[in-house]
């Protein structure tokens, strides 16, 4: 297990090879100049000139493509153009937010698209089938940014129940540790600072989780019908095995592979690409960090951030392999 | 006399409930809500508002701006003289001040703040001074307002006396000293961790820095130690929110959980006129958004009687009503109606399909006849002087083709635009484009946008002969009346000429909730907090 593990990790040495000459490619062909955009209206030739020597644009690609590599192998993920910070510190300020709530927003998911896979399965063709599978599909299909502003304006400012934005109420204090705020607040016990957390959190954990929602109860309810049909259900219904052993028990575990494998997906599709929700809601992480450095074209920030994010993902879906094997003994890892 | 004590008393009632009300209170926490988070908070490198912002209240300048104008008062600088050949600015500092940090501020000060920004640092300090680390970067405000061909060098005279020698006659070099970039910052807060000063930023100004966490808020608070007793600050803090979705930022304000909303949706400006909690603070934006010609090439160099035809065929008002929504006002001058050297005189060019029918038969088109399809750079982005250069682009394009012009709107991104703008390529006929102020001087529109003569990276490549000599005879007359004259003819010859289509200024409009009083939008578009506080 542990060699397949590290078997695995190295296999990220060349995706993530790929990935960075994928990407400085991509800048190259894209149009757009940093100098250009730091400096709008008011840019003199010479000024953009310094301003590009300073930054190494001037220099040809595969220059500055060796230099990048140099660096990473040092560690280094280089400083971000517009802020002149170094870009891992830009990372560890910002994926907290988004581990958080692609965390809170995967939990809800898993726990309604099960839940209600499950009963859809187990009652299909009834009316609670149609309207929740009715639902799941409306819920792929939900542009977020629109279902964001209906539930802000519901909750929010008619009802007053959640607050809009942002996670934490200004004002509110928080000594941050891992800065992740639910984390952070129980570790130093500040139930106010928790409190408030989560009912900042709770609105764009659910915007976020209307498409993982559906997708999981969809793939839930697939997984589920098949497995009920199969023999060996039958024979455990006739041993006299109450409803919820066998929907439980014996049909879920067999049912959950390929749920596991849709959520592990899922959850690196939220960490990577939250981005409408972390605009609509103002949550300061990774998703609006790497869309604005796209916007200003901080190529810094867009190659260190797709690598890492294409890391996390990679890993992912190492967890999720290992999942498997939790999950179901047959399957062994080699 | 009954009647007479009872208006007596009255009076007595309002006057008490005027002080009553005119009093500022101590206190609270200010929530500003805007669009983005600063980028930095070091005022020498930053280009960005969302910056600024921040740093007026933080940091100060020799010169202040007034409220509400962009008129000259004294700052960190109670005096100054300028010798008679107005290459020589001695500045006599203000005593007993002191930076966030305790340093005191004096004239090192100021010749290691403004000096770091140099090429070849001409400075001396009067006491120990400090060695000034190699800029990281290219102070980019510093390189762009030429102020390294302005200045030759700058000593600290005395403990409070620093004197600045020019290497030209530039009278626009007293308002650039109020500008942002030339704050006066802490040199030991700098000294100490140079890299990380823009995170750590301690200057003289009413509030001091206390925490920013990144894309979420940036949280100031009162300095008890202000210099300035007698104005404020009252607030205990002020938080900077980054909200970037416009419409969830007006609703936070609805909700009262911010105090002002920065930049909200046109449309939604008519909703904070309706709600009884919000109020409307405007003020004239100093900037200009206009449409001019590519003049580096045919017929768009030669032929006044097209450019003319152009200006008349052009629905502006329609313009400013329909896509500035009401945020702005027609254009006369390429400069604002706020600014001195505007010239009233100027009629402006009036919307007449007919005239400018006329004008193009003139000019050699009759009907458009001989005249291929023409390109109309629209920009791609909104900017404060023009909300939306495609659609403006697109009713610009419909107007002339009621006079027979037909012209393709064409966009580009953003970098790539102002790119190729540059270039004046052979494909650009027409060219959005625009500009706010930095410093409130005339010279700082009139000569960077349209003296092409001057230099190969000004937008619009006019190349008068007439126009640039009195640019040059503005920047070399101190006295401002006298300044003021040049300008109201240059742009008299801007109105003959046509190198430009002045389209509108915009107005900034910032709805804050009822609570706010004493805030005041600034033209330079900087937020000061110093004066503002809470019912």
């Amino acid at each position: 297990m542990l060699a397949y593990i590290i078997r695995r990790i190295f296999v990220l040495i060349p995706t993530l090879l790929g990935v960075s000459i994928l990407v400085f490619l991509m800048l190259h062909l894209t149009p757009g100049d940093p100098a250009e955009l730091l400096m709008g209206e008011r840019a003199s030739e010479e000024a953009l000139q310094e301003i590009r020597e300073h930054l190494g644009l001037n220099k040809p690609l595969y220059e500055q493509y060796g230099l990048f590599l140099k660096q990473l192998m040092q560690g280094d993920l280089g400083e971000t153009i517009w802020t002149r910070q170094k870009v891992w510190i830009e990372v560890k300020q910002r994926f907290p937010a988004t581990i958080e709530l692609s965390i809170v927003a995967l939990f809800i998911s898993c726990f309604a698209g099960m839940i209600l896979g499950i009963i859809s399965a187990t009652k299909q063709y009834s009316i609670f089938d149609y309207l929740s599978m009715l639902g799941a599909l409306v819920g792929v299909s939900m542009p977020i940014f629109w279902l964001g502003l209906v539930f802000m304006l519901i909750f929010a400012l008619n009802l007053g129940w959640l607050p809009m934005s942002g996670r934490l109420t200004v004002g509110v204090e928080l000594e941050t540790i891992t800065n992740l705020y639910i984390l952070d607040a129980i570790i130093t016990r500040n139930w106010a600072a928790l409190r408030d957390a989560l009912w900042h959190i709770i609105m764009p954990a659910v915007t976020l989780s209307t498409i993982p929602t559906a997708i999981v109860a969809r793939m839930t309810r697939s997984a589920m019908l098949e497995v009920l049909r199969q023999d060996y259900i039958k024979t455990a219904k006739a041993k006299g095995l109450s409803q919820f052993i066998v929907i439980f028990k014996h049909a879920l575990r067999n049912a959950l592979i390929p749920v596991v494998t849709t959520i592990g997906l899922q959850f690196g599709v939220l960490l990577g690409g939250a981005i409408l929700t972390e605009t609509i809601f103002a949550w300061p992480g990774v998703g609006k960090w790497m869309y604005d450095a796209v916007m200003q074209r901080d190529y810094m920030v867009i190659r260190s951030g797709t690598l890492f994010i294409a890391t996390i993902f990679v890993l992912i879906n190492l967890c999720v392999d290992v999942l498997y094997a939790v999950i179901n003994p047959r399957i062994s890892v080699k | 006399m009954f009647k007479k004590t009872i208006l007596i008393l009255t009076l007595a009632v309002f006057l008490c409930a005027g002080t009553a009300l005119a009093a500022p209170k101590s206190g609270g926490t200010l929530i500003w809500g805007r669009g983005g988070d600063s980028v930095g908070l070091d005022p020498a490198y930053e280009t960005d508002g969302n910056s600024f912002q921040v740093c007026d209240n933080l940091y100060e300048a020799l010169v202040f701006y007034k409220d509400e104008s962009t008129a000259l008062e004294p700052g960190l600088a109670e005096s100054w003289t300028i010798s008679p050949d107005g290459k020589t600015y001695t500045f006599n500092l203000r005593k007993g001040v002191k930076f966030h940090d305790g340093t005191p501020f004096n004239a090192d000060a100021v010749v290691f703040s403004i000096g770091r920004m140099m090429k070849e640092r001409n400075v001396k300090f009067h006491g120990k001074g400090w060695d000034i680390p190699a800029q990281d970067r290219t102070p980019e405000y510093w390189v762009s307002m030429e102020m390294d061909d302005t200045i030759g060098a700058i000593e600290a005279t005395g403990e409070y006396e620093v004197v600045f020698k020019l290497k030209r006659v530039e009278a626009p070099f007293l308002a650039n000293m109020g500008m942002d970039f030339a704050d006066i910052i802490s040199p030991t807060a700098f000294m100490k961790n140079p890299k990380e000063f823009l995170r750590n930023p301690v200057g003289t100004g009413p509030f001091k820095f206390v925490k920013w966490v990144k894309d979420d808020q940036i949280i100031l608070a009162k300095n008890t130690d202000y210099w300035d007793k007698a104005a404020g600050p009252y607030l205990d803090k002020v938080v900077f929110r980054s909200i970037p979705e416009n419409s969830v930022r007006f609703l936070e304000l609805k909700a009262g959980s911010i105090h002002a909303c920065q930049f909200p949706n046109p449309a939604d400006i008519e909703l904070a006129r309706k709600d009884p909690n919000i109020k409307l603070v405007s003020q004239p934006g100093m900037n200009i958004g206009y449409l001019s010609f590519n003049h580096t090439k045919e017929p768009w160099k030669s032929n006044l009687h097209l450019r003319k035809a152009i200006a008349h065929a052009i629905n502006r008002k329609a313009i400013v009503d329909n896509l500035y929504q009401g945020m702005g006002q027609v254009a006369k001058n390429p400069i604002p109606p706020t600014m001195w050297g505007y010239n009233k005189q100027v009629p402006g060019f009036k919307y007449d399909v007919e005239m400018a029918k006329a004008e193009l038969a003139k000019a050699g088109f009759p009907e458009g006849e001989g005249l291929p399809e023409i390109t109309l750079w629209s920009m791609p982005v909104p900017r404060p002087y023009n909300p939306d250069g495609l659609k403006i682009g697109v009713a610009m394009a419909a107007d002339l083709a009621k006079i027979g012009i037909k012209a393709r709107v064409v966009s580009f991104e953003w970098g790539t635009y102002l790119k190729r703008q540059r270039e004046q390529p052979e494909d650009m006929d027409l060219f959005q484009l625009g500009w706010t102020g930095d410093n409130g001087d005339p010279d700082n529109f009139l000569a960077v946008l349209f003296d092409g003569l001057a230099s190969s990276s000004v937008r619009t490549q006019w190349h008068n002969e007439e126009y640039h000599k009195l640019i040059l005879q503005g920047k070399q007359t101190v006295d401002q009346n006298k300044r003021a004259e040049i300008y109201k003819t240059a742009l008299k010859l801007i109105y003959d000429e046509v190198p430009v289509i002045s389209v509108a200024h915009s107005t900034v409009i910032t709805p804050v909730r009822n609570e706010v009083m004493d805030f005041k939008q600034h033209p330079t578009n900087s937020q000061r907090m110093k004066n503002v506080w809470l019912k």
